[in-house]
């Protein structure tokens, strides 16, 4: 079960940790560790029900702007 | 003797039944020369059946297709009498290398344990492979192929189902009880019934060059991405038999594949792999766009549909001529019965339903490595390249990279061939599964498991002597009866039982116990395509009966 309620002893110091291993990064770099904090973490959860708690909690109420590169294929 | 394959032209000649007054009929006929019709015909020309194999060509697989052939595929070539020539001739392999820039990310093994006969893979040309599988047609008197035989047309009724043939002399018709359609990814037949295959291209574009040269890479699966001499894209590196190497360079959406195909395009990427000094010769080029895509269903009446015909995967993971191969095998014994009698027709029901279930399994694998190797998106690219920044000191992350996942056969869990355990058993023999292999020493010595599995039904029993062989009785089908027992236990020594008797088998290493988790007395039951479809733990042959019902179609 995805944990929602408060679990980070220090909000702050966490928030301001956060924010500093961004400090000076274009938006592709920031990305970029963005997207390997998210595989550490997801890795040291493991819970495959907690992760997918947590994608769908992330994507709710987002409605799609863009269009991924698929074509469909028809023989 | 060396046989140019690729020089081979087989001739046109004019049969009896051009000249027909009504149409000839045939019990069965297959459409496409390829590696999945070749199959089919030798499969069931092997379960005594006769089979009318038309091509609309008069040659093997044109320049360089497939090159990796899966260990599942050389058993069942083994089957097919023709798997020894293909190992012989292939470059084997099973070691898997990834790269991201100029460091190594990881290695894989794809067969990390002994006791197999058959390699992970080997690489050979397409060419060879279709050639090696018509020689072994050829000699099956079964079998009758004719070339340059178009089928422009096709009919169906509830009784058989009506071909159209053009021929350098003009068309003729034929009729068949049951039609093969291997005609490959274009299908003719599909598009004569108006039918269709449907999914995803991928956006992306691929150099393939076979280049001919001297060099000393490991025979081993190598896979770069953003190396330093093709910056930004993917690169794939295979050895074929003939000093022969196979690199597919990832080229993006936008490149021309008009232009990427010219030689003075290809050879400066070649030579920025291979560095300034090394001596090449290109031998084929190609480039390709990659979809993936399946026919709703395999089965339309009196139609089958396998191979690429029904189903279409990106090269990565080799799941295209390996599946398909997948595909006859486990239609021609199916058929075999059907036609024979011994079956009803709703068997072939079956075909499609564990075929369907295999190709998404396929499709599935096949899409996930060729997103990861052509992100679709801005956030897919940032995962690919901080998985692969992170597969340099972390271990998850190394599971995460996807290559190409290499294929391997399905297991037919939720058959309804399948007769589901009564007892507990451990391992990866379940229901459905292909069957393991394992050293074993029979009559004329060592010898592998799967030799003594497959073509007909067969009984695997396993006991601690060869005093009680199982005594199948009276079963609707011929069954071939195999006794496993441990090392210096087959009394009088293992021999293999002329028909209605049992072949005894010593378990060399203990191995075949240990991979179908066997004890004194457990008992499978295996198709003809060596795939399990019940177990116990005692043979009983009440329950053997029952199950052979079921995995006939008699019984649901
Ligand atoms: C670059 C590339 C690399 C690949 N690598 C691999 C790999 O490493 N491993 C792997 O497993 N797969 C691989 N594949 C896929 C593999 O080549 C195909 O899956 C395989 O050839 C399919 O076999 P098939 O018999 O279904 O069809 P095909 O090989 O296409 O054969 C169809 C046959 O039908 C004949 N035909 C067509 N229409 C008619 C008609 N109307 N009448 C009579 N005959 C007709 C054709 O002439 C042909 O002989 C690769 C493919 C490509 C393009």
């Amino acid at each position: 079960m995805l944990n929602t309620e408060p679990n980070i002893a220090a909000p702050d110091d966490f928030y301001e940790a956060l924010l500093a291993i961004h400090q000076d990064l274009l938006p592709a770099q920031s990305r970029l560790v963005d997207a390997k904090l998210i595989l550490l973490l997801s890795n040291h959860i493991g819970d495959p029900e907690v992760l997918r708690q947590a994608m769908a909690k992330a994507r709710e109420g987002i409605v799609p702007a863009g269009q991924d590169a698929i074509l469909a294929a028809r023989a | 003797m060396q046989v140019d394959y690729q020089a081979l032209r087989f001739d046109y000649r004019r049969c009896a039944d051009q000249s027909a007054a009504v149409p000839a009929r045939h019990p069965v006929i297959v459409v496409g020369a390829g590696p999945v019709g070749l199959a089919t015909a030798i499969d069931l020309a092997q379960q005594g059946q006769r089979v009318l194999l038309l091509d609309d060509d008069e040659a093997l697989s044109h320049g360089s297709r497939a090159i990796c052939f899966a260990k599942r595929t050389l058993e069942v070539f083994d089957r097919l009498g023709c798997g020894e020539r293909m190992v012989e001739k292939g470059v084997t392999w099973n070691l898997g290398r990834v790269f991201h820039r100029e460091e190594p990310v990881y290695g894989f093994n794809l067969l990390p344990e002994g006791g197999h006969q058959r390699p992970a893979f080997v690489n050979l040309q397409q060419y060879y492979l279709e050639g090696f599988l018509l020689d072994r047609a050829q000699a099956l008197p079964e079998i009758e192929i004719r070339w340059r035989s178009r089928v422009t047309a096709v009919a169906q009724a509830d009784d058989g189902v009506t071909l159209t043939v053009e021929t350098p002399e003009g068309e003729y018709r034929l009729l068949a009880d049951y039609l093969v359609a291997a005609d490959g990814s274009r299908s003719p037949i599909r598009r004569a019934l108006g039918l269709e295959s449907r999914g995803r291209t991928f956006r992306d574009r691929f150099l393939i060059a076979d280049v001919r040269m001297e060099a000393d890479f490991p025979a081993e699966r190598w896979f770069w991405f953003d190396p330093p001499f093709h910056r930004n894209q993917s690169v794939l590196l295979h050895q074929q038999p003939d000093g022969v190497w196979r690199i597919d360079f990832q080229l993006g959406w936008d490149a021309d594949p008009v232009a990427e195909r010219q030689p003075d395009k290809v050879i400066p990427r070649v030579r920025a792999l291979l560095g300034p000094d090394v001596p090449f010769e290109l031998e084929w080029v190609s480039i390709y766009t990659f979809s993936c895509l399946r026919m709703e269903r395999f089965r339309h009446g009196r139609v089958l549909f396998a191979g690429d015909s029904a189903h279409g995967v990106s090269p990565f993971g080799a799941r295209g001529a390996n599946s398909g191969v997948q595909d006859a095998e486990n239609l021609a014994w199916k058929l075999a019965l059907v036609l024979r009698g011994a079956a009803p027709d709703s068997l072939l029901d079956s075909y499609d339903a564990e075929r369907v279930a295999a190709a998404d399994e396929n499709i599935l694998n096949s899409t996930r490595s060729t997103d990861f190797i052509t992100p679709k998106n801005e956030a897919s690219r940032a995962f690919r390249d901080a998985t692969l920044a992170l597969a340099r000191d972390c271990a998850f992350a190394r599971r995460l990279v996807n290559s190409g996942r290499l294929s391997l056969p399905s297991t037919y869990a939720a058959s309804p061939l399948n007769t589901p355990d009564a007892e507990a058993f451990a391992g990866a023999m379940v229901p459905g599964a292909p069957a393991l292999d394992a050293p074993v020493r029979a009559a004329g010595g060592a010898d592998w498991l799967l030799r003594y599995l497959g073509n007909a039904f067969t009984l695997l029993h396993f006991s601690d002597d060869a005093a009680s062989p199982p005594a199948p009785g009276d079963l609707p089908l011929p069954v071939r009866a195999v006794l496993v027992v441990p090392p210096g236990a087959a009394a009088g020594g293992p021999h293999e039982g002329v028909p209605g008797t049992v072949t005894v088998l010593e378990d060399a290493d203990g191995l075949a116990r240990q991979r179908y988790d066997a004890r004194p007395g457990t008992t499978y039951l295996l198709r003809p395509d060596q795939h399990v479809c019940a177990r116990w733990r005692r043979f009983d042959p009440a329950a053997v009966r029952a199950a052979l019902e079921r995995a006939t179609g008699k019984r649901a």
